[in-house]
């Protein structure tokens, strides 16, 4: 506890201090033009810094996405701006591609981002539990960006190893080729879950220790639950990845065998490792996307949240259950095949609690009262384009079923459908949703309407052909289609998918238009826009360092829309019973 | 245009039934659950006058809703699980006994297949030892060892829906009957440095006289240093440069 003297603003927990204690707070805030907007410890700059490099990381990962369809498109041309891809930068491409987007895009976006900026403001607190800590993690990702970015320009080019790191490949140059980019790759990976370690504990404690008075558990809005759930299965999944990083790195630079058979060592130890963080990984990404999904869906359909406490249940059963999947990864890599169907029934298992939040987000919708503003098409688009990635996760998750999909297009597919939804619609709700509190100025709804029918249209167009391409048995990772004569009629999924992805790219156009251009022309939002419950909509927009002017006291649950005996159809957290609006 | 490619080993029918057994049972809760959420969607916008209900699902009467069809897909994959259970015990736990043993192979980037020659003995001097070609003869049942010489590979020959990872240190016991004759493409499902994309074989599945047939020829045109020559070979050195150590 002897940080807690340092901390800056002072941070008692709301609950121990009367509101007039903190009065002074605001002018503890920085005011030069460094320590606001580079080394601010206030959580909502943290929480723009980690979003904006998140959404830059994103271009980037999206830029490669886009060469690469070029590529397997049109495999006898140079991609325009980028010029040849030899099979070397394709296996860089691959490798980059899937490393940016799920530990450089999706976790500083969902976590970093939304979860720093919302968790304070939806308990009522004034900051994170550690605002130094929260700075740190920022800096230390950034780090960790510029290492990744970095490892494209040493000689021998990034790692080309996969997203999976997979040794013997990335523990042996004579193998890879690449004598710089896989040590550079671990190195920011590893550094990245240091990160996100950081931002756990502080996500972790905050949540359950600086929660407004009056505000239990099972009144915590459900992003704080995802977010708090994703943070404990990060915690307790990551280790054993960062030993095994770590290992890695040992056998790469310090000649050790961990993995290497030749010295008493085994290749497949290294995936376990990866895997059992891997798995619960996909959870710590989806959990935050439900979260936003489960903000929204109530705020526009202007009803509680359907079953509060049987999501919340079905949310810890599917962290529980994350941890118990991992060999679905490895069913024909040569572990023992004895142990492949108790990880089967796991598996397909874990389809029962994430069907129970799925369809209480439908029976949300229910009686409702459905506005469909963008962030509403985004959150509704979420739980459909969601349910593709579930549906197909169960194929996959048949160990007979994968001796034949695994390592094909059909499991791209398949995790491109489970993940994009959580990262980049639940994303873009959360951008339509809460800009206006993050920046003061409402979003155009013209422009996040046709950006969400164009997302929606070209992400089926995208990756629906890759089914049909993993059913004909296309193998991923394959540079040059023309190797093999029976995948050459299937040129024309190729072509589809490669067109998906540049309607894809055309139509984020708009969200950058409109990202930029309202926070110039944007409508002033004023507190409470959507006429929403949690606290953050009871604060300025965006809100001043410190957050809240006095302690906001809770007297109920974050969902209470429509509910019978008022008028309004809206009852903030803080109102206290029997005072009208 | 075929969905799949065509099915061409004992247990390829097997796992298709699987694959297609649950795509119909997810199907029937894909359309359903799609169907209800675009129904609420367009069924319950936002008329002027009407207020939204109030239903806050914490009864059992209105969680029930939910709960019983969850417990309804619990049953499913219940089922699934079993169903994919037997399919999987068949083709990966137990190797049946075999008429034909094969060595396999992967390497940067090549597949090598070891065939034992006239007197069916794997490691015996007259194997047969090529690269990236496999010969076996039809409805027989064949067992592979497979290994790997540098990094991991996966043995994948999409049509007989054969998969399974090749790793260094570990000899992988598997096995195929082949159930039509025809040549089918032997892949690398396992991503194995820059030219893991070339790296192909091929299998010939032969009628048994086909088989004899080719027996006969490669041992006539194969002398023992050959083979010996062969396996005393240096793995090829893997090329930084891409797209030139594809045909080692």
């Amino acid at each position: 506890m002897s940080e807690a003297t340092i901390l800056e603003p002072p941070l008692d927990p709301p609950r121990a201090a009367p509101p007039a204690a903190h009065a002074g707070a605001h002018d503890d805030a920085p005011h030069g033009f460094w320590s606001t907007y580079f080394f601010s410890t206030d959580h909502k700059h943290i929480a723009k810094q980690y979003l904006l490099t998140g959404l830059c990381m994103a271009v980037i990962g999206g830029l490669l996405a886009h060469v690469m369809r070029m590529h397997l498109a049109f495999p006898d041309r140079a991609v325009p701006g980028f010029g040849e891809v030899p099979a070397g930068t394709y296996n860089a491409l691959i490798t980059m591609h899937g490393t940016i987007m799920i530990f450089f895009v999706a976790m500083p976006v969902l976590l970093g981002g939304f979860g720093n900026f919302l968790i304070p403001l939806m308990i009522g607190a004034r900051d994170m539990a550690f605002p130094r800590l929260n700075m740190m993690s920022y800096w230390t990702f950034l780090v960790s960006c510029l290492i990744l970015l970095g490892s494209f320009f040493v000689p021998g080019g990034a790692s080309p190893a996969g997203w999976t790191a997979y040794p013997p490949l990335s523990a042996n140059v004579a193998y890879s080729g690449a004598a710089w980019g896989v040590p550079l790759w671990i190195a920011a990976v590893a550094l990245e879950f240091v990160a996100f370690l950081m931002g756990g504990i502080n996500f972790i404690t905050t949540a359950i220790n600086l929660r407004a008075p009056g505000m239990k558990m099972f009144d915590l809005p459900m992003m704080v639950w995802m977010q708090l759930v994703a943070s404990v299965i990060f915690l307790f999944s990551v280790g054993p990845l960062v030993a095994g990083a770590v290992l890695l790195l040992l056998d790469r630079v310090a000649g050790t065998g961990f993995y290497n058979p030749g010295a008493g060592g085994d290749p497949l130890l290294y995936q376990h490792l990866f895997w059992f963080f891997g798995h619960p990984e996909v959870y710590v990404i989806l959990l935050p996307g439900l979260g936003i999904v489960a903000e929204i869906l109530p705020v526009f359909a202007r009803k509680p949240l359907f079953g509060y406490r049987m999501v919340v249940y079905a949310t810890l059963a599917t962290g529980v259950l994350s941890f118990i999947v991992w060999a679905h990864h490895q069913f024909v890599s040569g572990i023992d095949p004895r142990l492949a169907s108790a990880f089967s029934i796991t598996t397909i298992l874990i389809s029962v609690p994430v069907a129970i939040t799925m369809f209480a987000f439908v029976a949300t919708l229910w009686r409702g009262a459905i506005e469909l503003k963008a962030a509403m098409l985004f959150a509704i688009g979420m739980v459909g384009v969601f349910f593709w990635g579930g549906v197909t996760g169960i194929i996959n998750g048949s160990a007979a079923a994968d001796i034949y999909v695994h390592d094909t297009y059909f499991v791209v597919a398949h995790f491109h459908y489970a993940l994009i939804p959580p990262v980049f619609f639940s994303l873009f709700a959360g951008i339509y949703y809460w800009y206006p509190k993050m920046f003061g100025r409402m979003l155009n709804e013209t422009l996040g309407k046709i950006h969400f029918w164009g997302t929606f249209l070209f992400v089926n167009v995208t990756f629906m052909p890759m089914f049909g391409l993993g059913l004909r048995g296309y193998p991923r990772r394959t540079f040059d289609p023309r190797v093999f004569a029976h995948l050459g009629d299937l040129h024309p999924l190729q072509l589809a998918a490669t067109l998906g992805t540049i309607g894809l790219l055309l139509f984020q156009i708009p969200f950058v238009l409109n990202f930029f251009g309202s926070l110039r022309f944007g409508a002033v939002a004023g507190k409470n826009p959507w006429r929403a419950n949690t606290l953050e909509w009871t604060v300025p927009s965006p809100p001043g360092h410190g957050n809240f002017e006095g302690t906001p006291v809770v007297y109920r649950g974050p969902y209470e829309y429509s509910a019978p005996g008022r008028d309004a159809d809206w009852f903030p957290q803080d109102v206290a019973p029997g005072r009208p609006l | 245009m075929h969905l799949m490619p065509v099915a061409a080993s004992s247990y390829a029918g097997d796992i298709d039934r699987v694959m297609w057994v649950i795509t119909l049972i997810v199907g029937v809760w894909f359309v359903a659950a799609e169907g209800i959420l675009l129904w609420f969607t367009f069924r319950y916008r936002k008329k002027d006058g009407v207020r939204a209900a109030y239903v806050p699902g914490k009864s059992f009467r209105q969680t029930g809703w939910i709960l019983i069809p969850c417990v309804a897909i619990l049953v499913c994959d219940l089922a699934i699980d079993a169903f994919g259970e037997r399919v999987w015990k068949t083709i990966k736990e137990k190797v049946p006994p075999a008429q034909l043993q094969i060595g396999v192979e992967g390497r940067q980037w090549a597949w090598t297949f070891t065939h034992p020659g006239k007197d069916g003995i794997l490691g015996s001097p007259d194997d047969i030892v090529i690269p990236n070609e496999i010969h076996v003869p039809v409805g027989e049942n064949v067992a592979f060892t497979l290994g790997a010489a540098d990094c991991l590979h996966s043995f994948w020959v999409p049509e007989l829906r054969l998969k399974q990872d090749a790793v260094p240190g570990r000899h992988i016991q598997g096995w195929f009957r082949a159930t039509r004759p025809g040549s089918y493409g032997v892949l690398c499902a396992e991503l194995c440095g820059v030219a893991h994309g070339l790296m192909r074989g091929t299998l010939y599945v032969d009628t048994e006289a086909d088989y004899e047939r080719w027996l006969d020829s490669r041992i006539a045109a194969q002398p023992a240093s050959q083979a010996a020559a062969f396996q005393a070979a240096p793995t090829p050195a893997p090329q930084p440069a891409p797209k030139t150590g594809g045909k080692s």
